[in-house]
């Protein structure tokens, strides 16, 4: 790996202040994605800008009807969080399913969904469920927040500082992780809220997808017999040695209808 | 860029001047001298660099040691009470939960970790929360009847 200057950041200021001082920068949430990177040569920052210690930025709360989570809460905590738990306990669900117990005592939300590796969970969470992340200057609806592959809205120095979740009326998150890393070969959520239904899908694609004609049918009847006939195009779909692409298309029908029969 | 990193390790004060890319299972087996912490994948897949940090099982190989300034650090070499086992260590042995011993200090963090939050854990719970670390000798069988024997001596 190579050297770089490390600051450690107590505020969201001191933090962009650094950042934008900082030649080639880049800021550090749980690491667990940028070590690696870094350590690969991969990433090679110039300044190393740690979130860690900054205050009032770890932690879940209930506010109306839905749950708001604090960019830098690791896994572990939102999986084992009472109010998450009872709120939206496909959520805490995904997040214990992340990696492995270790990976989720460091890993954070805001982390992976800035990062927004195509095979994670989070963003599937995020538009799934039709969360709210707010940054240090503004409020971005989830479907305008992922834009490609390892890409999302954010401005350089912009630090996402919550996500809020509305509290759904039925959810589940069904992946069909890699057996090595746990990560998402393909991870569908499917949530209803009244008479909508979303289907968010990670893994497959450069980026988290919904799929439409599959959130129509389930809306006039959420049952899993009502996408058995839907066929998933595999164009544009990932292929690699892990999965193809019409593999991928067909693990999404197959984690989709799973996911429904849990709901109901 | 070098920084001094100060950090309570098994109970000890220590402190050492170290370049910000310097990793915590870096500063514990190269400054510290306590190679207990091994180094196996060195990509975060593997666990058998896994510590404890503030109470929590890490890999090491993934955290650098300037993220543990002020930090509590528990290693392998700080379960034992001097020459008596701590029951988890002491659970490996009895029921061979160790053939080359290179995964076992990891093991036995995640194992005291993982019973630290489940004092009653059942088989399947066990070998889920190992996900995180890879042994390539015993299939994992005796691995995980160590965890389970462990964990009722760590009750009483």
């Amino acid at each position: 790996m190579y050297d770089f200057n490390y600051h450690q950041a107590t505020s969201v200021g001191e933090a962009q202040t650094a950042f934008n001082k900082s030649e080639d920068p880049v800021y550090l949430a749980g690491g667990m994605t940028l070590i690696p990177t870094m350590k690969q040569r991969l990433s090679n920052p110039s300044d190393v800008i740690d979130l860690g210690g900054i205050d009032d930025f770890v932690g879940v709360e209930r506010i109306g009807n839905g749950v708001v989570v604090k960019a830098m809460t690791t896994h572990a905590a939102v999986a084992i969080n009472p109010d998450m738990r009872s709120a939206i306990p496909a959520l805490a669900a995904l997040a214990g399913s992340i990696g492995d117990p270790h990976v989720r005592n460091r890993g954070t939300l805001g982390g992976s969904i800035a990062n927004n590796d195509p095979a994670a969970d989070y963003p599937a969470a995020v538009v799934g469920l039709g969360g709210t992340v707010r940054t240090t200057s503004r409020e971005i609806p989830a479907n305008d927040f992922f834009t490609g592959m390892f890409e999302t809205v954010l401005e350089p120095d912009e630090l996402i500082t919550s996500v809020s979740f509305p509290i759904p009326d039925a959810a589940h998150y069904m992946k069909f992780p890699n057996p090595a890393s746990r990560y998402a070969l393909v991870g569908v959520m499917v949530v209803r809220t009244g008479a909508e239904v979303r289907v968010a899908v990670t893994g497959a694609g450069s980026s988290v997808f919904r799929v439409a004609e599959m959130e129509a049918a389930l809306e006039s009847n959420f049952d899993a017999a009502a996408i058995e006939n839907i066929v998933i195009p595999e164009e544009g779909l990932n292929s690699d040695i892990h999965a193809s692409a019409d593999y991928r298309a067909h693990l999404v029908s197959v984690m989709t209808s799973r996911a429904v029969s849990a709901c109901s | 860029m070098t920084i001094k990193v100060e950090a309570t390790v098994n109970g000890k004060s220590v402190s050492a001047d170290v370049e910000a890319r310097t990793l915590l299972v870096q500063y514990l087996r190269d400054y510290l001298g306590l190679t207990g912490t091994h180094v196996g994948c060195d990509t975060s897949q593997c666990g058998a660099c896994v510590v404890h940090v503030n109470g929590q099982a890490v890999k090491a190989c993934t955290i650098f040691a300037v993220q543990c300034e002020g930090a509590s650090i528990v290693t392998i070499e700080g379960l034992a009470d001097g020459d008596t086992l701590h029951p988890m260590q002491e659970a490996f042995r009895d029921n061979h939960g160790l053939q080359c011993g290179f995964c076992t200090p990891g093991m036995v963090m995640a194992a005291v970790d993982l019973v630290t939050q489940n004092p009653n854990p059942t088989e399947k719970l066990v070998r889920e929360r190992l996900e995180g670390n890879f042994c390539r000798c015993t299939g994992y069988h005796n691995i995980v009847k160590s965890v389970v024997a462990g964990a009722k001596a760590m009750a009483s």
